[in-house]
């Protein structure tokens, strides 16, 4: 294999499995080899291509399923029946869907890499801007007029400085493991709205930034994922099911289609790509499987769309890594991992960021990684490598789980470095006094837990009035704001007005009642309100119905604590 | 993979059940090999590794008595392939599908390639059928779906074995006489509860609708890494093939796990977590992820496996990993067992991932989601009470508190605790959730629609 490089994707055997080269040694290259490799036999041929890994990206990528090497599920399942068989392949992008392309050049144009060129109707929502490879620049020699085409049709004609032609189609490719080039980096400045109340007003995440949601088994990192690719304000999502479940590739299948994006009002699907390399398909395409996620997220960026990328998870991605690291008898560091896993993790989590593209508009690309920890252990390896990188950290937690509190997010271990980036948005959208409500009942529950200590050591009833109270305010607090059913067809999205409101209910009672309870109320009278109970069930209560008696809750919140202090 | 006949009497190295042969080129990964030995018997063998002049192979009856003189080695060209039929039904086989029960050779109706294909996931139908076990804390809290692989978790001498058998004699889908089957995949298990399955089995009637793989603790080790994929080669058969509902019962996964760290310790791998090969995951995925429903076809494929935890512990790499790829798990608890009750289910722990999408309105029941989280909250604040008395005390307990207590005793002994042989339709095991549920004034059910207090809470109003 003299002259093989590092990363060229190469076709193995008679079946020509697609596989790549991950190591060279003098005319040795070892190959990784995305599908089965069951029954190949030592001198079947390989065949070098020249190209390293690479998606194609174009128009008709929203809506598609993908396995980790981006063939097309749909397509392959029509081709090779309900199972995936060996050797077969479909282009990624249909080829025979035409667009509406409408230019945005003329000849003449002088063009730098990734300007646009024209753009075409993706969805009803979608404008899909067509970009000239970043790699080329010249002058527009002939450009298509207005009209049908399909991916492969030529709309552009370029003349570069050294005078050659270049024709450009719809369909490009980029190579997965290299990021897309960008003008500039920004700091993110608006919050990602996720509908999630414990994300959105106590550990909220920005549009550009990166989060990591770790969790045993069965504290919920999945449904987490689904209901942030469902609800988030992004305008696309990029869903990577990395060696998870088949079952749950087939929820989110099901599912999508028939919802409706509260912004947009379309189908949830229209603005999703989903990339699903489920545990049982072949390990390499799931190590390759978020870079093909990740750099379809960056092409939608460069148009300008803030795109949400999902990735779970991560520890599946990390072990793949270290299978193919044995397999390779590379020196293993901690855990077995190879000593990269680091870099690699970091690598990763970098592309994610708001840019300004060489088109010149302004994208986004956040990352949201789940980390499956091995016995739920937050010091393994790879939550450690994550932990380094993200900026917002949603500790799930095995015992809240236990409980069936959903979402499992534990509020004394999880952070937001955004918080302080969310505030402003949140004083416009909310009211001025979010930053300090938010941290009062942050404070409250960290309070709660100290509490808790004591009540383990001496019992409930020698505590004090007003910590009685504080623990009866925590419990309302966590039972009524924390606590949210992504199976409740209501409460599945909190809208932000109704996320501050519900805060500000729940923080005026802890407020008053304190008041109240220095006064001498009792804590076990402050419980008996009748205005308590009316705290409790907020959540799954229609919004228009909530937005209604908001006032008036407030009100009785007021009387009612006037009556304690009297 | 052509030439007729390929047969080496090269052995070069014999390492644990892993043995090298020299001489050949072009032995192709994964290929079945057949190992003659000197006294005539043969076993069966895959070839691991393959590269010039040189084949690794495993083999699955083990390699004692092995030589590097006489032995042979015998290369078929054929990944391993397992001849299916529905006369299975009824059969008794050994680990590696030798009939056992002193019946002829299947007849095949065709050969399937055993470590089977992975289900395209836009072709996979959503499981979302109710299965009544018939047992409330699995019904009523963890509930199972066709189509769902939900393990057991438990540990040495705990009843396991009884609460399978119980499942799979009681395990039916409302309102359906759809036919069923179930296929038992024993290994490394004794001849006593090999018996107990049999035993159980012939005396419900259900013998008739099974198959069985038995891979007993005294059979070779590695014979285990084919035990389940056989089992499930022949369950994919009846559920695609045949339109079956099928349910498998692996037993016991962690001595399946063993076997597979024994290969991986032979091959001299770099080991992840306590020995086993890093890549077990994806191993034990590849076992998990053959449950499910395909669109368009009639059958499924619901899976039981039963794994004990060494020394109770949750986070050994085979509870830890299975976690991760199944659809939930069942927990047994030693503390319930030793209280007497059975089956000693730790809800706790317990979860279904499928839940959501099997009950409701015309599934179970509309209260059946409220029910269930209000059971869980409920229980996990008794449970949180009787820790705290058992420090300080009951004095400082306010009367509500007491009232968890009460409930906590009741629950375990009423809902969680059942007789082995009686199966609770999923109404009885709501009434009875309301029984308890209405120990609580009102007010406490929080979790719970007003409508459905309304409908059925039995407390006094007030």
């Amino acid at each position: 294999m003299r002259g093989a490089q590092m990363y060229e994707v190469v076709y193995v055997g008679d079946d020509e499995l697609i596989g790549e080269i991950i190591g060279l040694e003098e005319d040795l290259a070892t190959v990784q080899v995305y599908e089965d490799t069951g029954g190949i036999t030592p001198g079947e041929p390989v065949q070098r291509t020249g190209m390293s890994l690479s998606v194609e990206l174009g128009p008709g990528l929203l809506g598609m399923i993908y396995d980790g090497i981006q063939r097309p599920l749909t397509e392959l399942g029509s081709i090779s029946g309900d199972f995936i068989i060996r050797g077969v392949s479909s282009p990624a992008l249909p080829r025979e869907r035409r667009y509406r392309f409408t230019p945005d050049v003329t000849e003449g144009d002088e063009l730098k890499g990734g300007a646009v060129i024209g753009t075409v109707p993706e969805t009803n929502q979608i404008i899909h801007s067509i970009l000239l490879p970043p790699h080329l620049s010249g002058k527009v020699t002939k450009v298509a007029g207005e009209g049908e085409y399909t991916v492969l049709d030529q709309i552009l004609w370029l003349a570069d400085r050294d005078g050659n032609e270049h024709e450009i189609t719809m369909l490009q490719r980029w190579p997965v493991r290299v990021p897309r080039p960008i003008r500039e980096k920004l700091p993110p400045v608006r919050p990602l709205i996720t509908g999630q109340r414990v994300i959105d007003s106590f550990f909220p995440m920005v549009q550009g930034g990166t989060a990591a949601v770790p969790g045993p088994f069965g504290a919920g990192k999945t449904v987490v994922q689904h209901q942030l690719a469902k609800w988030s304000d992004a305008d696309i999502i990029v869903y990577v099911g990395c060696g998870e479940r088949g079952n749950e590739m087939a929820d989110v299948l099901r599912q999508f289609p028939a919802l409706i994006d509260p912004k947009t009002k379309e189908p949830l699907m229209k603005r999703t790509v989903l990339i699903g390399n489920t545990s049982n398909m072949p390990v390499a395409a799931r190590e390759a499987s978020v870079y093909t996620g990740i750099t379809i997220a960056e092409y939608y960026r460069d148009m300008g769309y803030s795109v949400a990328l999902m990735a779970d998870s991560t520890s599946r991605w990390a072990e793949a890594m270290r299978e193919i690291s044995g397999r390779l008898e590379e020196m293993p560091g901690e855990h077995g991992y190879p000593a990269y896993l680091g870099s690699r993790l970091a690598d990763f989590y970098e592309r994610a960021g708001r840019v300004t593209a060489l088109s010149g508009e302004e994208g986004s690309v956040s990352v949201i990684g789940a980390v499956s920890p091995p016995g739920g252990d937050f010091s393994e390896p790879v939550t450690q490598n994550t932990l380094r990188i993200v900026r917002v950290f949603w500790a799930l937690d095995a015992d809240l789980a236990h409980q069936r509190h959903f979402p499992a997010v534990n509020w004394l271990l999880s952070y937001s470095l955004y918080a302080d980036l969310a505030e402003p948005w949140w004083e416009k959208h909310g009211g001025t006094d979010w930053g300090r409500m938010r941290g009062d009942l942050l404070r409250l529950l960290q309070k709660e837990s100290e509490l808790e200590e004591i009540v383990q050591l001496v019992g409930p009833d020698l505590l004090p009035e007003q910590d009685k109270f504080t623990l009866h305010v925590a419990t309302i607090l966590r039972e009524s704001f924390l606590i949210q059913s992504a199976f409740d067809e209501v409460d599945t999205f909190c809208p932000p007005e109704k996320q501050y409101r519900m805060m500000r209910l729940i923080h005026r009672y802890l407020l008053h009642g304190r008041d109240a309870v220095e006064e001498g109320m009792t804590a076990e009278e402050a419980a008996g309100l009748p205005v308590a109970g009316r705290l409790a069930r907020m959540g799954p209560m229609p919004h228009d119905d909530f937005a209604e008696q908001y006032e008036t809750v407030l009100h009785e919140i007021d009387d009612a604590f006037k009556g304690g202090r009297r | 993979m052509t030439q007729p006949l390929r047969e080496f009497r090269s052995v070069v190295r014999v390492a644990g059940p892993i043995l090298a042969v020299s001489g050949i080129d072009d032995a192709g990964y994964n290929e079945v090999v057949h190992v003659l030995l000197p006294d005539g018997t043969m076993r069966l063998g895959q070839v691991l590794e393959s590269r010039m002049g040189m084949a690794i192979v495993m083999v699955f009856g083990g390699t004692r008595d092995l030589d590097c003189d006489v032995s042979a080695v015998r290369f078929t060209g054929k990944p391993l392939m397992m001849p299916v039929a529905k006369e299975m039904l009824g059969r008794i086989f050994s680990g590696s599908a030798e009939p056992i029960d002193g019946g002829g050779r299947v007849v095949p109706e065709k050969e399937m390639e055993i470590s089977g294909y992975a289900i395209n996931p836009t072709r996979r139908e959503f499981p979302e059928d109710f299965i009544e076990t018939g047992i409330s804390a699995i019904d009523g809290m963890n509930t199972l779906v066709r189509g769902q692989k939900l393990p057991v978790f438990s540990g040495s001498g705990l009843p396991h074995s009884q609460l399978a058998a119980q499942i799979t004699r009681q395990a039916r889908v409302r309102g359906t006489e759809e036919s069923f089957a179930v296929v038992f995949a024993a290994m490394g298990i004794t001849h006593e509860e090999a018996r107990f399955f049999i035993r159980e089995f012939s005396e419900t009637g259900a013998r008739a609708h099974a198959v069985l793989f038995l891979n007993r603790a005294d059979d070779p080790a590695i014979e285990r890494i084919v035990t389940p994929r056989l089992a499930l080669t022949a369950a994919e058969y009846l559920a695609f093939d045949c339109g079956m509902h099928v349910l498998v019962v692996m037993q016991d996964i962690t001595a399946y796990c063993e076997a597979l760290r024994e290969v991986s310790a032979a091959r001299e791998e770099i080991p992840a977590r306590r020995g086993y090969p890093g890549y077990m995951y994806t191993d034990l995925a590849s076992l998990y992820e053959r449950a499910g429903r395909v669109k368009g076809r009639a059958g499924s494929i619901t899976q039981l496996p039963i794994l004990s935890m060494p020394d109770d512990d949750i986070t050994h790499p085979v509870p830890d990993l299975t976690g991760y790829i199944t659809e939930g798990q069942i927990v047994l608890s030693r503390e319930l067992h030793r209280k007497g009750i059975y089956p000693p289910i730790d809800v706790l722990p317990c979860l279904s991932r499928l839940m959501q999408g099997g009950i409701g309105k015309e599934r179970t029941r509309a209260d059946h989601a409220d029910v269930s989280s209000q059971l869980y909250a409920a229980y996990a604040r008794g449970r949180r009470l009787a820790g705290l008395v058992a420090v300080i005390g009951d004095e400082g307990l306010t009367d509500t508190d007491r009232l968890y207590l009460t409930f906590l005793e009741r629950f375990e002994e009423e809902f969680v605790g059942q007789k082995r042989d009686e199966g609770r339709s999923i109404g009885e095991t709501l009434d009875r959730a309301w029984d308890l549920l209405s120990i609580f004034p009102q007010d406490e059910l929080k979790r719970i629609n007003p409508a459905f207090i309304r409908e059925y809470y039995r407390g006094e109003i007030g």
